[in-house]
């Protein structure tokens, strides 16, 4: 605790090159899984083979996935991103897919008998009733994101996984606590707020 | 011109052997009142979504105020009919007022008119303005098939298809909303396509009942014909079970007379055969339907006491305060 006190400027740094890191990968993943998603939707003849291979990519443990891509993009932030997308995939396509198979015919029907065309439908019906769902798939996503990256750091990609890292590597008891206590607090906030956004999303679902 | 004409519409499922629409026929004008009525996968249900296209026909052609449907854009068809059905289809995560302002927001209309007009269509339907805000999950079974009548009718469809709305609803609340629904056509003049598999409910808002059976038509008569002349056994069984044959059978023509909003006829050209105020509600009848719209004279004595029409019987049909006093 008084390490993180004492060193507020270097630790503030790490806490936001590890947000950086944590949010731009869910933003790129949101951007792939929400399109990916809807053609899943759209042709159920995919939904197998994709969900498959997306966890697949799910099982590699991430360090190995880490190093594997070391070869093709180096050390840093990108092989960092582009892990942490992929293991995101996964839970933000099956639960996007679900919310989206899940909404009662009739409401469908309606939609379309009142004269939606297909994005209307989309955009006014489908999407919000699958919300919820997506939130709480983002939700489970941001903390694996969070964990992550602490890894990532491992390949030089920054973040507070420097902190437990260096504070392996020269004995500082005081910075691997500092790391540990970080990265949670991060964690439990980021779960907090989610968690509000998510009972938002619900309103009008569960009255 | 005719609001809807069908011309023999028909529809094959994929993989059946029997169509579920066997090319129908039939032409409805506008203002009618018309009830699809038959059992359970007789094809209303496929006939009424063909109509709104969200299925097409496998063969045949409809035409709506002269115009073959296949021609519309199936969006522009579809704002343009009211559709309303049993599970309402309410859209739950959007509020009341945004539920029934929809269509007019796909039709574009302005903020201010769509505002104004959920206020005047919760009045309507008999909902406090309160409602707007709420979602539908807060709302009872009854309340939210006021809202689907609500919405159906937002943005002032000249035709509606309703599919059993109030299919899912105690027989109390049932009674109260078709009462409301009769109010709402009498002052609104809509086409409407309403299905049931109830007898009584379409005896009593038709003004002509659509019987169908294995995907055809046995009989398309208004309530009083189907009572008193049947085309097939199967009319006839329908219409036997619904025990209103009976019950008219209890009402005396005096009564029917008396029936309140039906101005007696102080008319006295006389009849050939003239009836009886004590005659039965049922022997008027057919008596009524050979001689057509002019109706009877009802003489006692020597005396005429006034002129029996079809409407006075169709007042008496719609009027379960009248029949259910006869059981
Ligand atoms: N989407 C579909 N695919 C295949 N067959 C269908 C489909 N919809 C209806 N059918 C069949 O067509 C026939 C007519 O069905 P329809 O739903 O029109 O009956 P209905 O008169 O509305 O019955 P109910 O009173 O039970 O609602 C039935 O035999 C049904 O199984
Ligand atoms: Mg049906």
């Amino acid at each position: 605790m008084t390490y993180l006190v004492q060193n507020w400027r270097s630790v503030g740094s790490l806490v936001v090159e590890h947000l950086w890191l944590t949010l731009s990968a869910l933003a790129i993943a949101l951007v792939i899984a929400v399109p990916t998603s809807i053609l899943l939707v759209r042709i159920p003849r995919l939904r197998g083979p994709v969900l498959g291979l997306l966890g697949v990519l799910y099982t590699i443990p991430s360090l190995s996935l880490l190093v594997l891509l070391i070869p093709l993009l180096g050390l840093g932030y990108w092989p960092a991103v582009v892990t942490l997308v992929i293991y995101a995939q996964l839970v933000l396509v099956r639960n996007l897919v679900v919310g989206l198979t899940e909404i009662d015919a009739a409401i469908l029907e309606a939609a379309n008998g009142m004269g939606m065309n297909g994005w209307q439908r989309l955009i006014i019906v489908e999407f919000p009733l699958a919300l919820p769902l997506l939130l709480a798939g983002l939700r489970i996503a941001t903390l694996s994101t969070i964990g992550i990256a602490t890894i990532a750091a491992f390949i030089n990609a920054g973040g507070l996984g420097m902190l437990l890292f260096d504070g392996v590597r020269s004995s500082n008891q005081e910075k691997i606590v500092a790391g540990a206590i970080a990265v949670s607090l991060l964690a439990f906030g980021a779960n907090a707020l989610l968690r509000q956004v998510e009972r938002w999303s619900r309103r009008g679902l569960d009255a | 011109m005719s609001m809807l004409v069908a011309d023999e519409l028909t529809k094959l499922f994929p993989g059946e052997s029997q169509p579920a629409v066997d090319a129908v026929s039939f032409t409805v004008e506008p203002g009618e009142f018309i009830v699809l009525l038959g059992p359970s996968g007789c094809g209303k249900t496929t006939l009424l979504k063909m109509i709104n296209r969200l299925y097409e026909p496998t063969s045949g052609r409809f035409f709506i105020e002269g115009v073959d449907a296949h021609d519309m854009p199936v969006t522009e068809l579809r704002r343009r009919i009211g559709y309303a059905i049993q599970q309402t289809g309410l859209f739950p995560h959007l509020r009341i007022a945004q539920n029934i302002a929809v269509v007019p927001r796909l039709l574009g209309w302005p903020r201010e008119r769509i505002e104004a007009r959920i206020d005047e269509l919760l009045d309507l339907v008999g909902l406090p303005r309160e409602f707007r805000q709420r979602y539908p999950r807060q709302l009872s079974g009854g309340q939210q098939q006021r809202v689907g009548l609500a919405r159906a009718l937002a943005a002032d469809p000249a035709m509606m298809l309703m599919d059993e709305p109030f299919g899912a609803l105690d027989a109390i609340t049932r009674t109260r909303l078709q009462d409301e629904l009769m109010a709402i056509q009498r002052k609104l003049h809509k086409t409407i396509l309403f299905v049931t598999h109830d007898i009584e409910e379409a005896l009593r808002l038709a003004d002509r009942v659509m019987v169908m059976k294995d995907g055809r038509i046995v009989q398309f008569a208004t309530p009083l014909m189907l009572l008193a002349q049947p085309e097939d056994p199967f009319v006839a069984e329908l219409t036997g079970a619904s025990d209103l044959l009976r019950q008219l059978s209890l009402i005396t023509v005096e009564r029917a007379l008396a029936h309140p909003g039906l101005q007696p006829s102080t008319d006295e050209t006389a009849d050939l055969t003239p009836l009886h105020p004590q005659d039965d509600l049922r022997l008027a009848l057919t008596r009524l339907l050979s001689v057509g719209d002019e109706g009877l004279v009802v003489v006692e004595d020597g005396r005429t006491c006034g002129r029996l029409t079809l409407s006075h019987l169709q007042a008496v049909l719609r009027d379960p305060a009248l029949l259910g006093a006869q059981r």
